[in-house]
């Protein structure tokens, strides 16, 4: 499993890089998710966003879930491709599978990357 | 069975061939519509008769039913639907009346519907019944616009919240969703009970209520069961039972004495009445005594009373609050009524509990078979359903795996990854109908293939190795939304 240090998690698995804004969800999230086939983002450039806000929603072969933003701020770019390529969140969840960048976002509650590996550890059911 | 290769209904096509000789035309011939309204092409499989019957015989061949073995779909209930229903449903004087005849003409059909309702609510503990939903998701929508009702007619307009369990069915926010209100997630413990802390916290004078399913899909009965609804209850909210496993409990608990307010009952889960589309559905509702008033209308009733020379007269009555119809005419009346009266009546207060019991003591002795081989997170006595890990300490097979592996044993595999707060999960129900013979052949074939599962992980991999079909590509299906046997000419561009 991959936490990369220099982001923030929230405990609904979504990642935030406080030095870009960026948002996407984690590699344990797609490992649990296994083989994702859709996604939709819910939100658009310009919006402005509070925490817990769903932003995205993503299925897989096994459940369908909703993405929450893990940050406060205003929604300044969305990864337009990627309802096209739904695979690159299982391949490349840190990179190629970013979702949205949020403006004046700050990383608040969120874990950073040791504490977040302990809350997937605690997750055994 | 033999392997068969059965062409798609197209391949079969012939030009030229057909099932019926069309007599020669005696009336006048019309114009058609104009050519932009027509399509060129309008494929359609030209056969026989025998050809048309002989393609469907085969194809049904393939299907996996309940009459043709053990079906363990976990939170689905797959139990046997008795034969006798089939006749009582068909009986001429069910069969062959209309909604809209005079109530003098079908009272049998209104004695029935009648005391339907009174039995279940002996079975329920609930003051009320209505008979009208279509299935149990309209059930409950039924259910939440009665709480909604309920709260808009005291004048407490501030509550949106209605809080749901993260072990529940994804019908109880789909619900909600339609009337608008918000969704709020209660986790479960350790125990796969609510987390009574988690619930305390979110209750307060925003709450509409609570949908509760007891047992949950876990297949736990909620240990603090009173304590959770007298919370709910204290902050002025109502609750609601999910009574999709309602079948755990004929005959042992009532969800209306336990203080649950309104209740859905799938009657293919409790009742027997087939599933999906062998139905139709059939969902009443149950309420306690502060939402009578709010049940849809109408409902059946006595509407003159006997006296020495005539019999009563039963027919419709509206209670006062009514929230309207949910239904044009009384509900699945045939498929779903005359079915499930049958099965009640045929098993009686003593069968019924018989039922629960014997569908609780078969999920209790495949947990404990299976138990020690497969990890099971919740492990405690469980009720009609259990949850178990399809995953191996350094393992890569998954529960996906195994359910495919089981099609080689001529199983149904169980439910697969859901309640969602299980890794991997596998959700057996194994029903009251099976006997232990067959229990144990599918207790056997899950061992072995979990030693499989170390010392040919490929066999499982691969599985099914002998069905019909091989494994499917799922991702390519739902990543490749084409469902055409056959494009239409300008299908590039339409993309």
């Amino acid at each position: 499993m991959k936490t990369p240090s220099n982001l923030k998690y929230a405990q609904s698995d979504e990642w935030f890089d406080p030095a870009s804004g960026t948002v996407g969800i984690t590699d344990y999230a797609q490992n649990q998710l296994s083989d994702i086939v859709f996604v939709e983002i819910l939100v658009e450039e310009g919006e402005a966003v509070t925490v817990g806000k769903a932003i995205a929603s993503v299925e897989s072969v096994k459940a369908s879930s909703e993405i929450y933003a893990p940050s406060a701020g205003k929604v300044s770019a969305i990864n337009k491709g990627l309802s096209e390529k739904p695979e690159v969140l299982n391949s490349d969840p840190f990179g190629e599978g970013w979702m949205i960048k949020i403006e004046g976002g700050s990383a608040g509650d969120l874990m950073d990357s040791a504490a977040y590996e302990k809350h997937c550890e605690g997750r055994a059911h | 069975m033999a392997k068969i290769i059965e062409p798609t209904i197209f391949e079969l096509s012939s030009p030229g061939r057909l099932g019926v000789t069309m007599p020669a035309s005696d009336v006048p011939e019309t114009v058609l519509p104009p050519k932009e309204l027509l399509r060129s092409d309008l494929p359609l499989p030209e056969l026989a008769e025998v050809d048309v019957v002989r393609h469907y015989m085969h194809l049904s061949q393939l299907n996996y039913s309940v009459d043709g073995g053990f079906y363990p779909l976990g939170s689905c209930t797959m139990k046997y639907n008795p034969k006798i229903n089939e006749d009582t449903c068909r009986l001429p004087g069910f069969l062959y009346t209309h909604p809209m005849q005079p109530i003098e003409t079908v009272q049998g059909n209104l004695v029935l519907m009648y005391e339907m309702q009174e039995w279940l609510k002996e079975i329920s503990g609930f003051a009320g019944i209505t008979l009208q939903p279509a299935a149990g998701a309209h059930g409950e929508f039924t259910g939440v616009l009665m709480m909604a009702a309920y709260h808009k007619s005291r004048g407490d307009t501030k509550r949106t919240k209605m809080l749901i369990p993260d072990a529940a069915h994804g019908t109880n926010p789909a619900s909600v969703g339609m009337l608008g209100f918000t969704v709020v997630t209660i986790p479960s413990d350790a125990r796969g009970n609510v987390d009574l802390k988690a619930l305390e916290a979110a209750c307060d004078d925003t709450v509409v209520g609570m949908m509760l399913t007891n047992p949950n899909t876990l297949g736990m009965f909620d240990e603090n069961i009173e304590k959770v609804i007298k919370l709910v209850k204290d902050c002025g909210g109502i609750m609601y039972g999910d009574g999709a496993n309602l079948n755990a409990l004929l005959g042992i608990v009532r969800p209306g004495d336990l203080g649950f307010d309104v209740m859905h009952f799938n009657m293919h889960k409790t009742f027997a009445v087939p599933h999906g589309g062998g139905g139709p559905g059939c969902g009443p509702v149950g309420v306690s005594e502060r939402l009578v008033d709010f049940l849809p209308s109408p409902l059946v009733g006595i509407i003159e009373e006997e006296d020495e020379d005539t019999p009563p007269l039963y027919g419709f009555v509206t209670p006062k609050h009514s929230i309207g119809r949910m239904k044009a005419f009384h509900g699945h009346f045939g498929g779903g009524l005359v079915r499930s009266y049958t099965y009640i009546g045929m098993h009686g207060p003593d069968g019924l509990k018989d039922i629960s019991q014997y569908a609780v003591l078969n999920a209790n002795y495949l947990q404990a078979r299976l138990r020690g081989t497969y990890k099971i997170p919740f492990d405690r006595i469980c009720m009609h359903e259990f949850v178990m890990e399809g995953q191996f300490e350094g393992s890569d097979i998954r529960a996906l795996d195994i359910s495919k592996r089981l099609m080689d044993y001529n199983f149904h595999p169980p439910t697969n990854y859901f309640p969602l707060i299980v890794h991997e999960a596998l959700m057996i129900e194994p029903t009251e109908t099976e006997n232990k013979d067959t229990l144990d052949r599918f207790a056997d074939a899950l061992i072995k293939i979990a030693e499989e599962a170390k010392s040919q992980p490929d066999l499982l991999h691969n599985a099914p190795n002998d069905t019909q079909f091989g494994r499917m590509d799922e991702v390519k299906a739902a990543r490749e939304l084409v469902l055409c046997c056959w494009l239409p000419e300008n299908y590039e561009t339409m993309k």
